[in-house]
Formats: C-alpha cells, structure tokens, sequence
C-alpha cells in the first residue's frame, strides 16, 4: 500500500525524482549560485565536497571571536541530525541535517544572513563561496 | 525552582541543604514582592512585530520592549556589530524595523545599561545564590525560560 501511494504521488509530481536527487529547487538554486561564485574566484573549482564542509562543520578552527565556540558544532552539535543548543543562552537550535529538517537551506536571505555572522563569529572571517556550498552539501547528504 | 518551592526535576538545587537554600530564597523573595514595587514587571506586553520575534528569537528568546528603557534598545541596535561579543549584523531594513519597533514600545529603567539583568529591578527580583546560573538547565541569566516558563509570553509569574 505505501509503496503504491509514494510512486503515485511520485508519477503525480513529476518532477519527484529529480527533486529526490537534488533536494528542494531552493537550495539547488542557493547551491547554483554559490558555485558560480566559487567558478569564478577559483579557477581550478571542481565542485562541492562534503567531506571539506564535514571538516568545517566538525572544526575546531582558531581565529573565532569567541573562544567558547571554536566550531559550527558548538551551537549545531556534533551531530547535525540532533537538535542544536545556543552555546550561550541554551535556545534549541532545529536540526541542521537537511533530513531531520527538510526547510534548511531554502531561503537565500536566511541563508546568507547566518553565514555572514555565524563564519565571522567561528572563523573569525567571512565564509568564501566554496565553504558555503561544502557546507549546505554536507548537510544535504546527512 | 531556580528559586520555586516546587521545582522541576532539573531545576532542583543539587547542594546539600538544598530545601532549607530554596525555603530562605523564597521566603527573600515573598518579602521582597510584598513591599517595594511588587509585580512592577511581573507581566510585559508581548512581542508583537514578526521580525523582532523572529530574528532576536534565533538566538534567544525575544526580550520584551518593555524591558529596557529606548536608549538601552538604541545602544543594542547600534552595536549589532559586537553584541555582547559575538556579530549578530542583520539588513539594514530588517535592523531599522526593529530598532523601530523596540524603542517606541520600550519600558522605563537606566538607559546607559544595555543588559537587563543589569536593571536595578532586575537585580532586586534576582538575588539568589551565583550558583544558580551556572546551572545546566538554566545557563545564562538571559535564559529567562528556565524559571519563567511564560516569559515568552511576557508573562513572568514563578512557575
Ligand atoms: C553561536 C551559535 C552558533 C554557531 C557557533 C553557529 N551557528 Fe549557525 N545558526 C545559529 C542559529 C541560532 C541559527 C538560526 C536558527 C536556525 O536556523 O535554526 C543558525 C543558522 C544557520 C544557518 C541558516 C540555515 C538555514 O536553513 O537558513 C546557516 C547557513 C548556519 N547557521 C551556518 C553556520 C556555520 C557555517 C557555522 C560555523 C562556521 C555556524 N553556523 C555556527 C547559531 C550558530
């Protein structure tokens, strides 16, 4: 029964499988757009790796505004599917696994507007294009 | 609770004593309500603008305007940059809607404070044990849910 109902709707969409491959046409769009930013500060740019946004997510780099969070993690927690906690004031953070939390990554302001903050607050820097796309595609895949 | 005589599991003191600790909090507390200002800030009106909710709320919870007196919301608006030591930068419409909105419905108290827990208000209602924010459950005195479990809703009885 379930099986039947999940190919119907796929049928009824269409567009379902593709959608399955590449998420949500948001944040392929968001994700589009950061690779042709990357394309074109690097040229040797040869796409997104989930594994370099793992590592970005997992830190712990140096640099930070606060020694309190020296990675992604401190607040988004080592396990991105769980729910996260403000470092400081103890917010529940939603998940940032695009599987736990499907909305992830689908609203380019929203987007843009954490990673101008949240990078300068770990890194001590601005996150650079192919950061941002590594990091939503290994977040995509989790 | 943080100082409730009925506490919640997790907010229980973990101190030896720690009834006799609680019983003395409350009872400071249930002298200091029935004199002074009593219930001066026990309710605030709640946020009512969606971007205010909504951005602060990342974050925290989204701190009443009542709270702070206009000049404390001015300095918070335009120190974004380094808010309490962290960047929490917005778009400039987004930032002057809610500067808008947190200075034209702001509360009384000591404009050169940007902390509300810095407030002398503040300060009377809260003299506990310095223990008590360093607690898992509680965190930071800007966790105001902890012990208020309505304060979202401004609504800061003792629950
Ligand atoms: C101080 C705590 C904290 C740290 C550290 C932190 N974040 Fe965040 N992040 C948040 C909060 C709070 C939100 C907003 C709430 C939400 O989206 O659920 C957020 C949201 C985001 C979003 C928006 C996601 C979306 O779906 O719109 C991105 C992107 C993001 N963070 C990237 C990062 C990156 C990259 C790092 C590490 C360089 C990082 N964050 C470190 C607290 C933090």
């Amino acid at each position: 029964m379930k099986p039947m109902i999940v190919l119907a709707a796929a049928a009824v969409l269409g567009t379902g499988v593709a959608l399955a491959a590449s998420g949500d046409p948001e944040r392929a769009r968001i994700l589009d757009g950061y690779a042709a930013q990357a394309k074109a500060q690097l040229p040797a740019f040869a796409g997104f790796s989930a594994e370099r946004g793992q590592a970005l997510f997992l830190g712990p780099h140096a640099g930070g505004k606060l020694a309190e969070t020296p990675a992604c993690a401190s607040c988004h927690t080592r396990d991105p599917a769980a729910t996260g906690r403000h470092y400081k004031t103890g917010r529940d953070i939603p998940p940032m696994a695009v599987s736990a939390n499907p909305k992830r990554f689908t609203d380019p302001a929203e987007v843009e507007k954490r990673f101008e903050r949240d990078c300068v607050n770990v890194l001590g820097r601005a996150c650079t294009a192919r950061e941002k796309g590594d990091f939503i595609t290994f977040l995509s895949n989790r | 609770m943080c100082p409730d005589p009925t506490p919640s599991p997790d907010l229980k003191f973990r101190l030896p004593g720690r009834k006799l600790a609680g019983i003395a909090v409350s009872a400071l507390l249930a002298v200091a309500a029935g004199t002074a200002s009593a219930g001066e800030f026990e309710r605030v009106g709640p946020v009512t603008h969606a971007a205010t909710l909504k951005e602060c709320g990342e974050c925290h919870m989204a701190f009443q305007p009542g709270l702070l007196p206009a000049p404390s919301w001015t300095r918070i608006m335009d120190g974004l940059q380094d808010h309490f030591g962290e960047t929490a930068s917005l778009p400039a419409d987004t930032a002057a809607a809610i500067r808008q909105y947190l200075t034209q419905a702001a509360g009384s108290g000591d404009g050169r404070l940007i902390r509300i827990t810095e407030q002398r208000w503040w300060l009377r209602k809260h003299d506990f044990e310095p223990s008590i924010w360093t607690r898992k459950a509680v965190g930071a005195k800007s966790n105001c849910e902890a012990c208020h479990r309505t304060a979202a809703q401004g609504s800061y009885e003792d629950d």
